[in-house]
């Protein structure tokens, strides 16, 4: 991991991929607690951290796990954890802590089928809403989704930087099928890597005020032990971090939250747009199943159907303006996904009636296949010039 | 009359330690235990000349919880019942911070039950003060897993028929290396727990046996603060090695104060990472690229 100076190619799992990537970001900190199938990454950096005197737990429980790295993060660490659905439903209740005390963590959701126990080895991508909506209260949400072993390495790095920015939790979701896949990838040279660290106040301690409106949006964060010494809770709270019920200050705290992301819609909408230019179906597809659509969209073109793909890297918040352009331009939308339709609803609600949408939804753990988009898309009679 | 802000300037080192403009008054009932528990902590944290820089109090939910917003050092009031794994995090991230913790009995018994007794078995150098008045206070009284048989909460109105935990056994059990029990009304003695606590090099465990007269007295007709000060006065019977404890609860004498665990032997966790894990792994890299 250290060779210098090159770019490194290899032959990588995708859960080793996110291990790296932690690694390259400059993780001080992991937690975890073992499930399937995100485990090789705990796996990995209980063996490399020590390597760089970071520090590695397991934990009692998901539980134990996400406030162990909320602790660490206080004190300065730029700290993770990794996880699949049972684990991600169980952090949920420290993930809203992290919102509203406004802690960077990263966290890594490897999903795979549910609801409950469900399918612990096979893949899904059902926990996209959850990555959303899970912890309760109105909180904002960033959450990735990589494609390949190669954009699980970088957007576990790019999380890091959003955390860290945002001083925010951020999701990165893989799923067992990323997880577990290997690809030869060429990795770029660590030290070519944008890294954002959080930024430290530098004003004198009396006149510092953790979660006040700046702005950017977003306060400066001080590391325990480092002078300033402040409040945190998961109450709501007044722009020094201690407990309020006046109505003007909840307002103050809950909106500073949702505009974090709101106001920084540009910042964090990321699309990969294939082959769009002239689209007029178009393949919305996340994570995994953007594999199978770029496949599809080749085969759909050779058979003369101007085919495009668009793939929400940064699923939350949501893409809106591309999804908007995209919806003017084409006159058939496809939603296959690994879930019921979690994505497919998001897209209707920009849609909003004018558009002909339509779901390919699977959730017996079978991967979609660029034949099963391809025989979807033909079967619907799209209009074609 | 003397204001709080007042009071407080007469006793400058404690007065120092107080966000005295910024939090108070203060939101416990009157005759609550906790005040004087906080004040006790404080004082052993001024006697044993800790910078206020380096002190991280953290609290789960509760009464007891609100501990930290009042003192001026690193606080944190973390989520119910989980202050010990925001503790480990913050420990192990950065062994340097003095960490110490304020648990209620529900809170740390309960619902973190699982985090208390992990945290005992890793021996991470935290202190935690477990403030055990036997319900919860904050929702109204209701039951919790300390509430001895047969007495009565607001979830428990025929008297309790679970069998109560033991907060020190427990501790004991479970490889905490340093295990303590005291009350509100020895305020003295749980001044200088909580100082051998926080002295002590791993995780040590001090129950305070704390009176609320809103709740638990009210429900169970206990009378006023002072008598059950009184209670705990001549209920307490100090803990000495060899002791026949079921003799003195048979004699009434059903809390056992002073140190009942103090063991050295045992690394602690963070000194333990460093010499082990960190070196094997600094050594395994050397190894590799001879």
């Amino acid at each position: 991991m250290t060779k210098s100076n090159s770019e490194r190619e290899e032959v990588l799992l995708g859960n080793d991929a996110v291990a790296f990537g932690a690694l390259a970001a400059g993780v001080d900190f992991f937690a975890g607690y073992p499930i399937t199938p995100s485990s090789e990454i705990a796996e990995l950096l209980s063996r490399e951290m020590p390597k760089r005197r970071g520090k590695f737990i397991q934990m009692e429980d998901e539980i134990a796990s996400l406030g162990a790295v909320i602790g660490a993060s206080l004190a300065g660490a730029k700290a993770m954890t990794a996880t699949s659905g049972p684990g991600f439903s169980l952090m949920q209740e420290h993930i809203g802590f992290a919102a509203i005390a406004e802690v960077p963590c990263v966290i890594i959701n490897v999903m795979r089928g549910g609801p409950s126990t469900g399918l612990p080895t096979e893949s899904s991508q059902a926990d996209i809403m959850q990555a959303k909506y899970g912890s309760h209260g109105d909180y904002p949400s960033i959450a990735l989704m990589p494609d390949s072993v190669l954009e699980s390495y970088l957007f576990t790095v790019k999380a890091f930087n959003l955390s860290e920015k945002y001083r925010t939790p951020v999701f990165v979701l893989t799923d067992e099928i990323l997880g577990h896949m290997r690809e030869n990838v060429i990795l770029p040279p660590v030290e070519e890597l944008e890294i954002i660290n959080r930024q430290e106040p530098t004003v004198p301690a009396e006149w510092y005020h953790p979660f006040e409106q700046t702005t950017t949006g977003i306060a400066p964060m001080a590391s325990f032990g480092h002078g300033y010494r402040f409040h945190v809770t998961g109450l709501t709270h007044d722009i020094n971090g201690f407990p309020t019920s006046i109505p003007a200050e909840i307002d103050a705290l809950m909106n500073k939250l949702k505009n974090k992301v709101l106001y920084n819609t540009k910042d964090l909408t990321m699309v990969e747009e294939y082959q769009m230019e002239d689209a007029e179906v178009c393949i919305l597809a996340v994570g995994s199943v953007g594999r199978s659509a770029r496949r599809a969209v080749k085969i759909l073109r050779h058979q003369g159907i101007k085919a495009g793909m668009l793939r929400p890297q940064i699923i939350w918040p949501f893409p809106k303006q591309p999804v908007e352009k995209m919806l003017k331009q084409v006159e058939y939308v496809l939603v296959p996904e690994m879930n019921v339709g979690q994505v497919r609803k998001e897209v209707e609600r920009l849609a909003d009636g004018r558009d002909r949408i339509e779901g390919l939804n699977v959730m017996n753990s079978v991967m979609i296949t660029a034949e099963d988009i391809v025989k979807k898309i033909l079967n619907a009679e799209v209009p074609v010039d | 009359m003397t204001t709080p802000v007042q009071m407080m300037a007469q006793h400058p080192a404690l007065h120092e330690w107080l966000r005295a403009k910024k939090s108070f008054p203060h939101l416990w009932c009157p005759g609550c235990g906790i005040g004087t528990i906080m004040g006790a902590a404080t004082r052993a944290l001024t006697s044993m000349q800790y910078s206020k820089d380096e002190v991280v109090v953290i609290s789960g939910i509760g009464c007891t919880g609100r501990i930290p917003a009042y003192l001026d050092c690193n606080t944190l009031h973390t989520t119910h019942g989980r202050a010990l794994t925001f503790a480990t995090g913050v420990k192990f991230s950065r062994p340097k911070l003095k960490v110490l913790v304020f648990m209620g009995d529900g809170d740390g018994l309960a619902i973190g039950g699982n985090h208390f007794i992990h945290t005992c078995r890793r021996n991470i150098d935290i202190t935690a003060v477990i403030v055990n008045n036997y319900i919860y206070g904050m929702t109204g009284g209701q039951a919790s897993p300390t509430l001895p048989e047969g007495m009565k909460a607001s979830t428990a109105p025929y008297g309790s028929m679970e069998p109560p935990f033991d907060a020190c056994n427990l501790a004991i059990a479970a490889g905490a290396t340093f295990v303590a029990r005291s009350t509100v009304y020895h305020m003295k003695e749980m001044e200088k727990l909580i100082q051998k606590g926080m002295e002590h090099k791993g995780f040590s465990v001090i129950e305070i046996v704390a009176q609320c007269p809103t709740s638990f007295g009210r429900m169970n007709k206990l009378g006023n603060p002072i008598d059950m000060l009184e209670y705990q006065k001549t209920h307490a019977i100090k803990y000495y090695p060899g002791m026949d404890i079921e003799a003195a609860k048979a004699e009434g004498k059903d809390i056992i104060t002073g140190v009942l665990k103090d063991e050295n032997t045992k690394m602690e966790y963070c000194e333990k990472y460093d010499e082990l894990i960190i070196k094997k792994a600094l050594a395994s890299e050397k190894e590799k690229t001879k």
